[in-house]
């Protein structure tokens, strides 16, 4: 009776496991049929982005991993920069009151009369994409957004992209982890 | 007068940039003199795909050696230690992502995006833990997963629950893994990364609310044990399944049980099965007929499941973006003037026509009703099953670990005064 008992309950186990080592294997063929040996990571398309500045707030870490960087092959070293200056500051000076950035993150630097060049101070921004505004609408463009990748956390799901109201954040082969103008283009 | 010009010119710009193709500049590079050299933009590397592979080698060396403690070495140290290591390693370290759990969506989203394809390191380490499941029990749970690791670490004054509040919370997990297929299918939202209790305490840094729900849940952990695991996780549904058909699943004596009811509190997450006692085998037969008007209205369950799921369809959707706005839109057309509401504005300059919206958020809406359809049978079927189980007679005469619901974290078998 006992051994009959025990008898069944090890052959229920036994067909059980048949049937979900068949189901977890047929979902792990499937799925690796699929797979792709690289990782993911998360990057946004500069060509889309409007700016909003959600990438300073909306990011899991504090500051964000989410940064304005240089494309200074797109740039016109303009002494009057749209991304620096503010509209309406009253001279073309490094003064923080003139600034656009609200942390003083980029530095100006004189090159030769009469351009300038901007350099971004990670440490600092924030990734609020003021700048990026500027640059874009009176400007060549060259200053963007960038995930970096060395603060980034690479979560499973970016929490800017969930908000993006652009849909610019897009998951990218690792292999290919920035999309910075110029050398990188709109896809078409 | 000032400003005046900066909005005329703004739009000069808008209306020039538009004409030109999105590459071209408006202010020519400049060609130095000086002998300035242009620099690169900085662009750091990201984590680089060996560690990835790196990560997986050690999952499976914490997979092995957890089933090897609990399983041959009996040993409840050595699993308090190793879940301390995967708690810094895979929560500390790794920052908790990423982890079994959220695979679930991960391979989800592989069937349903046709741009999106599962890395094999995130399969693996979705499918490495049922796989060790299915021949060990859940010994993920007991040493390598930290989620698990911190709750388990916070326990002081375990409260034994009634049967009953049990299997009722019991059924939160499915309803979550329901709905994080729900919406990882849909590509709405990875709820379980969103609504991850502790990550935030992984990486000490998240929004305010997130620390203080991790929070809760370890103040609460301190009496209720291992609340997450029992009453949301998703992935211990999955587990569960796999370890009740475990091959060799821990056991609470090493030799022969001998009744001494030792053991009987040792076990914070009430996961022990008594010895059914005579006078129930009475009344088996009455319990025969329980059984089969039980399991005649499973089908019933379903569909009531199935209906109720199916009416909440339109409240699932607004999850989802696309619907969101297009519902925003037609019941406040107004708000397409407030130059604050950032998603409005930003729809209206892509240039996308309400009617593309509405027929996006329609189809999308669509899906919803078939996925709430299957998300409230399955759950209607669970319920069903878990009234069927009540009243299931399964004669046992020792103590043994309820092999689903067992962790294997080992605490019960210190109590066991048999010898080897
Ligand atoms: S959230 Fe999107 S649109 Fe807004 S700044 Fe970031 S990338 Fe640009
Ligand atoms: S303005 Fe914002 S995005 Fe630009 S450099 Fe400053 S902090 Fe970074
Ligand atoms: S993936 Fe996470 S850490 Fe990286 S940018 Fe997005 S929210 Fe920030
Ligand atoms: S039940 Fe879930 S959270 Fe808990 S230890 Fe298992 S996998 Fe981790």
């Amino acid at each position: 009776m006992e051994k009959k008992a025990e008898n069944r309950r090890e052959f229920i186990r036994k067909s059980g496991r048949l049937t979900l080592g068949l189901a977890i294997g047929g979902l792990g063929v499937l799925a690796a049929s699929r797979a792709t040996a690289g990782e993911w990571v998360w990057q946004i398309d500069p060509f889309k982005c409007n700016q909003c500045g959600r990438c300073a707030t909306e990011c899991v870490l504090n500051p964000s991993a989410v940064k304005c960087i240089h494309a200074f092959d797109l740039c016109g070293y303009c002494d009057l920069c749209g991304g620096y200056l503010k509209p309406d500051a009253n001279e073309r000076s490094t003064a923080a009151e003139n600034q656009l950035c609200p942390t003083s993150a980029i530095e100006r630097k004189f090159i030769e009369e009469p351009y300038f060049e901007y350099v971004i101070n990670e440490e600092l921004c924030i990734g609020c994409a003021k700048c990026v505004k500027g640059c874009t609408s009176f400007g060549n463009g060259s200053l963007h957004l960038q995930i970096m990748h060395h603060i980034c956390v690479n979560c499973n799901e970016c929490s800017i992209a969930r908000v993006c109201p652009s849909d610019a954040i897009k998951r990218v082969k690792a292999s290919e982890a920035y999309q910075v103008k110029g050398s990188w283009s709109k896809p078409l | 007068m000032k400003p005046k010009i900066y909005i005329l010119l703004t739009f000069l710009l808008l209306f020039l940039s538009l004409q030109l193709p999105a590459q071209q500049q408006r202010f020519p590079k400049p060609e130095f003199d000086s002998g300035y050299e242009q620099p690169d933009p900085v662009t750091p590397e990201p984590r680089s795909g060996a560690m990835e592979y790196f990560d997986v080698a050690v999952l499976l060396a914490v997979l092995s050696l957890a089933s090897y403690l609990v399983i041959r070495k009996r040993s409840r140290q050595g699993i308090l230690w190793l879940s301390v290591f995967s708690m810094i390693y895979f929560g500390f370290y790794r920052n908790g992502c990423i982890c079994s759990i959220g695979g679930i969506q991960n391979v989800t989203l592989t069937f349903f995006d046709a741009t999106y394809a599962i890395s094999v390191t995130a399969l693996l380490f979705f499918l490495l833990p049922l796989v060790y499941a299915l021949f060990f029990g859940r010994t993920f749970c007991a040493g390598a997963c930290p989620l698990g690791a911190i709750q388990d670490l916070v326990i002081i004054k375990p409260l034994s629950m009634p049967r009953w509040l049990r299997k009722t919370l019991g059924i939160f997990p499915y309803l979550y893994l329901g709905l994080a297929v729900l919406y990882a299918a849909t590509g709405t939202d990875f709820i379980i990364c969103r609504y991850d209790p502790f990550i935030g305490i992984f990486r000490m840094d998240a929004p305010f609310h997130m620390i203080v729900l991790g929070i809760v849940f370890l103040l609460m952990g301190m009496f209720i044990a291992r609340p997450y695991c029992r009453f949301l996780c998703p992935y211990g549904v999955l587990l569960n399944w796999m370890s009740k058909f475990s091959k060799w699943h821990m056991s609470i004596t090493p030799s022969k049980c001998i009744q001494c009811k030792l053991c009987t509190t040792s076990c914070p997450f009430d996961a022990i099965d008594f010895p059914t006692e005579e006078k129930v085998t009475k009344s088996s037969r009455y319990d025969a007929k329980k059984f089969i008007i039980y399991a005649a209205v499973i089908p019933l369950w379903v569909l009531i499941g199935g209906f109720v799921g199916s009416k909440s369809h339109t409240y699932l959707s607004k999850a989802h973006p696309d619907v969101y706005l297009a519902e925003l839109l037609i019941q406040h057309p107004e708000l397409k003037d407030d130059p604050d509401n950032i998603d409005i504005q930003t729809f209206l300059a892509s240039g996308k026509t309400m009617d593309i919206l509405v027929e996006d958020a329609r189809l999308k809406r669509k899906e919803f009703y078939t996925g709430s359809w299957i998300l409230g049978g399955f759950i209607g079927l669970v319920i069903g099953l878990t009234l069927l189980n009540q009243v299931v007679y399964r004669r046992k005469q020792d103590y043994t670990p309820n092999r689903g619901d067992c962790y294997s974290c080992g605490r019960c078998m210190d109590y066991c005064p048999v010898d080897r």
